[in-house]
């Protein structure tokens, strides 16, 4: 078990034939994900490397059976992109696109809600998920993730940063702790997934015994999670939130990424989740040391 | 991006909202200029992104030349709370009846825009949340759906607006609504949104941010980033295309991942010390990024000590640390630097900045970030 993508996931690659798309395409071919397709119009019939190309998404999913997208195209493309995927019937979308404008991810959100609600969005501006060993769609570095144990336990990562999800994942290769499934939600203001989508799910897959959760400021998708897991998750956690000392009203690099009107601080933030009986640490290296510490108790 | 006062004014403009007539002044003829244009009496107003601008003596009312004169040369290069002003605005004063609060914002919990909208104008709104709660309208808008006069009407009515003001100020919500969404705002207020005796509603204040992820779409936008309040550093760091912000402490800090740089902010502060910036090189992390990354650090004369914290994923850790090596060898550095280096190829990448033949004093390898921080912070003590 993982969640969102296992072996089973076919993936096809929206933007295949792009710089991003065909350098990490590639990549999660190479890790064993199963790529089936890409898609660019006016590439049908062409292949990158073996893999069929498309002009569009209905055709590649008729022809492959293809169950998952990973979007790498620019931002101004995204939204169409995202909502081709979706009419097509693809199941789980992973975009990685970064500096999608808030009005079309807030619409892009809305739409699928309404008309596509078994759609799942992970992203945009996200790292991507890794079920090592399994399925890895997007930008991870694969080899950086222990792969999970029969035996377990397992740990499931979700978080809003990229490096601190290597940071977080490297650490537990580290202390041979092994990952059922490491989930980016992504930076921006309006997240397709949110933290309480991925905690539902590690709740209940069999294969994840701990959670470690990597916030930020900004928002308070955080918050929610706190009261999430209040009355939701049994599964012990601990946590990291990335800017205790970013100034007031300044986008931390993440358009989500903003302290304003006193609300989204690191400080409430870790309030919320220790009340929530996670444990917090005040770095990465000590969220996945006080994770260590979990897992010898289990 | 924040826009000045005046800017959100003409930017309203665009979407059809009342506002003053009035002009945009660099100096005190020009402020005269502008004062015969909006005719006597007008307001003389401070631009500066900062509130309390009124208390510090930056809002100003003239009825002849003189007085324009007097007040202009008094607040053009006045400091509120740290901003110099260098532009004032000038417009035709208003009669107000009544004042209103109304802004439109992405409300992130819920996915949906969110209008705030309250009789109670011309106060901060955040104290009114706290003094009286329900008098602040909150309505939610769905983003596919936007929202129509008759919901606004209805918002306005719940908000408990005079009467004679209802349709004024709900055609303006739905105008204003316009300019938040078609015009990519983060946020679009204005307080106060007020009620003139002859039943005219118009927006005497314009507070708009910007989502800078839009800017391929508005062109328009150009003039604004040209007025930006930038420091010396952050000009730098924009022509050179890296995600900088300026800071006041003695750290100079590179990192990998925005989430990774804002940890290297947190742990420098957690071992007593405090950053000089903030500053993602992205992914990639090769020479001419670092190159550029260490010019900007260097043109900070506070910066005692340069912490470059990289997590290397699919670029290996022992290509950063070429590129550090060859960027050393490009930017004449004031002040030393320590790296923490982790992940792939790590080990790698910490042999070859041992064998570059850089002095210690230069550049110090630890492997963790907390170590790290620890030297880092010591150096600029130091230093």
């Amino acid at each position: 078990m993982a969640i969102f993508v296992n072996e089973n996931t076919k993936v096809l690659v929206q933007g295949l034939t792009g710089g991003q798309g065909r350098f990490h395409g590639l990549r999660n071919r190479d890790y064993g994900t199963q790529v089936v397709a890409g898609v660019t119009p006016g590439k049908a019939g062409q292949d990158v490397e073996g893999i069929p190309m498309y002009d569009t998404v209905d055709a590649a999913v008729a022809a492959t059976g293809a169950t998952a997208s990973f979007i790498a195209v620019p931002p101004k493309a995204a939204p169409a992109a995202i909502l081709e995927a979706a009419r097509a019937g693809i199941g789980f979308i992973v975009c990685i696109t970064e500096g999608v404008p808030a009005q079309d991810e807030a619409r892009v959100f809305a739409t699928l809600q309404r008309d596509f609600p078994k759609t799942r969005l992970l992203g945009p501006n996200c790292p991507g998920i890794i079920s090592p060993g399994k399925c890895n769609i997007g930008i991870t570095a694969g080899e950086i993730a222990a792969l999970p144990t029969k035996s377990g336990p397992n740990v499931g990562i979700v978080s809003r940063s990229g490096t601190l999800t290597y940071q977080a994942l490297y650490e537990l290769k580290q202390l041979k702790i092994g990952v059922s499934t490491c989930v980016g939600i992504g930076g921006d203001p309006v997240p397709g997934t949110s933290f309480v989508d991925c905690l539902a799910e590690f709740q209940s897959d069999p294969e994840t015994h701990a959670i470690i959760m990597i916030g930020e400021i900004g928002g308070s998708a955080e918050e929610e999670a706190a009261e999430f897991i209040m009355t939701h998750v049994t599964k012990p956690m601990s946590a990291y939130i990335a800017g205790v000392t970013a100034p007031a009203g300044k986008k931390m690099g993440h358009a989500g990424a903003i302290v304003s009107g006193g609300k989204g601080t690191a400080q409430g933030k870790m309030d919320a989740l220790r009340s929530a009986g996670v444990k917090i640490g005040l770095n990465p290296t000590e969220a996945c040391e006080l994770m260590a510490q979990i897992v010898l108790g289990l | 991006m924040d826009l000045f006062e005046y800017q959100g004014k003409q930017y309203f403009a665009r979407y059809d909202i009342a506002v003053s007539a009035g002009g945009v002044a660099l100096t005190v003829d020009e402020a005269v200029k502008q004062a015969e244009l909006a005719q006597y009496p007008v307001v003389i107003k401070a631009q500066v992104q900062v509130g309390g601008r009124g208390k510090a003596g930056g809002i100003k009312l003239a009825n002849n030349a003189d007085e324009v004169r007097t007040h202009a040369k008094n607040i053009l290069g006045m400091d509120i709370k740290g901003h110099i002003v260098k532009r004032i605005w000038v417009e035709h004063a208003s009669d107000i009846d009544q004042e209103y609060y109304a802004s439109f914002t992405l409300d992130r919990s819920a996915k949906r825009h969110l209008l705030m909208l309250s009789a109670q104008g011309g106060v901060e709104i955040e104290q009114v949340a706290v003094t009286d709660p329900t008098a602040i309208v909150k309505l939610y808008v769905n983003p596919i759906e936007g929202l129509s006069f008759d919901s606004a009407r209805r918002a306005v009515v719940d908000a408990r607006i005079s009467e004679k003001a209802v349709d004024g100020v709900a055609a303006m919500l739905v105008k204003l609504y316009e300019c938040f969404t078609k015009g990519d705002c983060d946020l679009a207020e204005i307080n106060p949104l007020i009620l003139k005796p002859n039943g005219e509603v118009h927006a005497l204040d314009a507070k708009v941010t910007l989502d800078d992820n839009a800017a391929f779409r508005h062109p328009e936008w150009d003039e604004y980033r040209a007025t930006e309040e930038l420091d010396e550093r952050e000009k730098l760091a924009r022509e050179k295309n890296l995600q900088y912000i300026g800071l006041d402490g003695t750290v100079g800090i590179i990192a990998n991942g925005a989430g990774l740089a804002m940890s290297t902010l947190d742990v420098v502060n957690q071992v007593g010390g405090q950053a000089a910036n903030f500053l993602d090189i992205g992914g990639g992390a090769n020479a001419e990024l670092m190159t550029s990354a260490l010019e900007v650090i260097n043109s900070d004369t506070k910066v005692k000590s340069i912490f470059i914290n990289i997590f290397g994923g699919i670029t290996r850790g022992d290509e950063v640390a070429k590129g550090i090596v060859e960027a050393m060898k490009r930017v004449k550095l004031r002040a030393p630097i320590v790296i923490r280096l982790d992940g792939t190829n790590a080990k790698e990448g910490r042999e070859i900045i041992a064998n570059a033949g850089i002095a210690e004093s230069q550049l110090i390898s630890r492997a963790t970030m907390l170590e790290a921080a620890r030297v880092a912070v010591e150096l600029a003590g130091k230093n």
